[in-house]
């Protein structure tokens, strides 16, 4: 039988009032804070936080963009403004490490925070993870319910070719039993999903097709019942390119975290 | 003699004149991580690493590339031969000069099989990178004709001169030094008569002494050029993750000394102009990515792997690379054979609005607000050129400059300053994903 009980997210603010120091700071991301989607991945990433027991703290209200769209949009002013804000934030609380399940967030907080005086080490959820599995936090005894399921991953661009990150998720959803197949144009060849570079805030210009569309294809062509994703825009964009083949009743969309939070059975 | 310092001469002039383009671009110091330069100028540039991605053009490519290396040592024995009249002069090497005239040829044989696949795949089968896309237009076509033609050309010199020599060294009764695996086999193909054999040495000869510096000279104008560029710019190529977008530091002052009135901005350089942000013109793009453009060889991977184009948008990073170096040569000085003034095919590029520049006289806002940023162009390129970077640089100008974003990213910025996310939330409702959390347990 399962038992609930539940998580009082510990916060940044809360913490220092009390003179503690967390090991990890989460950064939720806005799609994380604000996707009804997203909100899941976010949750589902906690319940793992909390089951192996890392001392970890969220921003809470303090968070804010990391200026992320404004930057590949060209609007390098308020890229600026947003990053000096965000990196006076953490340097308040004395962060060190932080943690999110963004890509978008974590190439900018990572690579382009240091040129204006912010450096941590900042580190993928999908990495997390994978250390979580490694380290046999995490275990899944015998696969769990995903066992022998086809699911196929979808490269993020900023996990993959902008940080070179192509085989923690993969070894993340190794730790599932699942059928694992890849789909031709995969890690440093993948497809983008269309969202990234400010997409995800416009129409896109005119064309003959959806790039989502083209991707989500690609994807339900492997046969796989399950694609993984470990960005929040990929999955609103492959989620959507599902929908358009209307096979939303037999093909799902779900993040690594989601996918091992379930596994493990942690989900309530 | 005369023959070479004419063609040296010329060619260095040319270089003068693109290395004059190229300093039209902002300073960019790129220094530091020397052994990790080396080791991806090893890999990438002389070892073509990622020209494998695709492994039958790229072992066509090797062979051309191998062939071009080897068959230059003899080019360095015909300049002596033709400047001191000596016949053979590196025969002195011996048996080494029999294994390096045997590579040569086998080589050279090698050279004609691979531009003659090359040709046939941009004329008959038409590849689609190849040959499509409204950046490849006549010039750009012939050009790429025209280079494969030269070298069947150079090497067929090569070999009639090869055979002729044989045959003629035969009838004297006396041992040419080398050895000479496939013109051997047809030394009897020009007959015996002695003057027609002379001719057809010394045409050959010259054919392809002539060819190689006529050659050189059409480099500066042609996608040929990367035998040369693409070691620079895959030298300083960018090594920090390919995610990281450059930082504007002018803006970094700016909002420093905003946020702290104390804060000194450090002074301009002596004699420089306040700096645009952005790029609107060639000018305001750096140095290397003004390389970038001579380095370019028009391949088409970036274009063929480029979401935007995969599904009929306007953009394609090769465009962009390729209407740099236009605009660099129609603003700067345009090389010996190739004139911007004189290709452009007007009806088929964008018209330029009041000014002619890169952006809009060249690349339109439609095409670079089509980029995902994805890096895909980035990753693919052989030769290391970043495409995106001058799609970032031009975005900059639009926005910075201009405020001629799309209203859709306007209200995107908007949200972002006022509510500090991409999305119109409430602040105060970004923690609300914690409400109610549970977590379950197996047992």
């Amino acid at each position: 039988m399962s038992e609930k009980k539940q998580i009082q997210v510990p916060v940044m603010a809360d913490l220092a009032a009390r003179g503690e120091t967390p090991e990890v700071l989460f950064w939720v991301g806005c799609a994380g804070a604000f996707d009804d989607r997203y909100k899941n991945v976010t949750r589902a990433f906690v319940r793992i936080l909390e089951h192996v027991g890392t001392k970890y703290a969220v921003l809470g209200m303090e968070e804010t963009c990391t200026g992320d769209p404004a930057k590949r949009a060209g609007n390098e002013f308020l890229f600026q403004m947003q990053a000096m804000t965000n990196i006076a934030t953490f340097d308040g609380y004395g962060v060190k490490t932080i943690v999110t399940a963004c890509p978008h967030c974590f190439n900018t907080i990572k690579n382009e925070y240091p040129a204006l005086g912010g450096n941590y080490e900042v580190i993928h959820h999908s990495t997390f993870l994978q250390n979580l599995i490694n380290e046999g936090k995490v275990k899944i005894a015998g696969g769990g319910e995903f066992k022998g399921k086809r699911i196929t991953f979808h490269d993020s661009c900023y996990l993959g070719r902008a940080n070179n990150i192509y085989e923690a998720p993969r070894e993340v959803l190794a730790a599932l039993d699942a059928d694992l197949v890849e789909m031709k144009r995969s890690r440093a060849n993948g497809l983008c999903c269309g969202a990234g570079g400010a997409q995800m805030w416009k129409e896109p210009e005119p064309g003959n097709k959806d790039i989502n569309v083209e991707r989500a294809e690609e994807a339900i062509g492997t046969g796989a019942t399950i694609i993984a994703s470990a960005c929040p825009f990929c999955m609103t964009m492959m989620a959507d390119g599902v929908k358009s083949q209307n096979k939303e009743d037999s093909v799902q969309v779900f993040d690594i975290a989601e996918l091992i939070a379930q596994a493990e059975g942690i989900n309530a | 003699m005369l023959v070479a310092l004419v063609g040296i001469g010329l060619f260095v002039w040319q270089i003068r004149k693109i290395v004059r383009n190229i300093n039209m671009g902002r300073d960019k110091t790129i220094s530091g991580n020397v052994s990790e330069r080396i080791n991806t100028l090893l890999l990438v540039a002389f070892g073509q690493q990622k020209m494998f991605k695709r492994p039958l053009p790229a072992v066509l490519h090797l062979f051309v590339y191998i062939g071009f290396i080897v068959i230059n040592v003899e080019l360095i024995e015909i300049l002596i031969d033709g400047v001191f009249g000596t016949h053979r002069i590196l025969g002195v090497l011996g048996p080494v000069y029999s294994v390096l005239m045997a590579i040569n040829e086998v080589l050279g044989l090698l050279v004609i099989i691979a531009c003659v696949i090359f040709l046939a795949r941009r004329n008959l089968t038409k590849v689609p990178r190849l040959t499509r896309g409204p950046e490849m237009r006549a010039w750009p076509k012939m050009d790429a004709n025209v280079i494969l033609i030269t070298e069947i050309v150079l090497m067929l010199a090569l070999f009639a001169f090869n055979i002729a020599d044989q045959k003629l060294a035969q009838l004297g009764g006396h041992q040419l030094p080398g050895a000479f695996p496939v013109s051997g086999l047809m030394v009897d193909l020009f007959g015996s008569d002695v003057n027609t054999l002379q001719v057809i040495a010394t045409v050959g000869w010259w054919v392809h002494i002539v060819g190689i510096l006529a050659f050189m000279n059409y480099l500066p104008s042609s996608k040929h050029f990367h035998i040369i560029t693409s070691f620079p710019n895959v030298y300083y190529s960018k090594l920090e993750p390919k995610g990281q977008f450059s930082n504007v530091e002018s803006i970094t002052h700016e909002i420093k000394a905003m946020l702290d009135p104390s804060y000194v901005v450090p002074p301009a350089p002596e004699g420089a102009d306040p700096q645009k942000f952005g790029a609107k013109d060639v000018e305001d793009l750096t140095w290397k990515q003004l390389l970038d453009s001579y380095t370019c060889t028009e391949c088409g991977r970036c274009t063929s792997v480029c979401p935007a184009n995969l599904t009929g948008k306007l953009l394609s990073p090769r465009k962009i690379v390729m209407d740099t170096r236009d605009r660099m040569e129609e603003k700067g000085e345009s090389p010996l054979i190739f004139d911007p003034a004189k290709y452009t095919e007007e009806s088929e590029r964008v018209k330029a609005t009041e000014e002619r520049t890169l952006l809009r006289g060249y690349v339109t806002p439609e095409e670079l607000w089509a980029c995902t940023t994805c890096n895909a162009c980035v990753e693919s390129c052989p030769v290391n050129i970043n495409q995106l970077s001058t799609i970032i640089d031009l975005r900059r100008y639009l926005v910075l400059e201009e405020s001629a974003a799309p209203a859709s990213l306007n209200t995107m910025f908007n949200n972002i300053e006022n509510n500090g996310a991409p999305w119109a939330f409430s602040p105060s409702d970004r923690f609300n994903w914690a409400d109610d959390l549970y977590t379950g347990s197996k047992n």
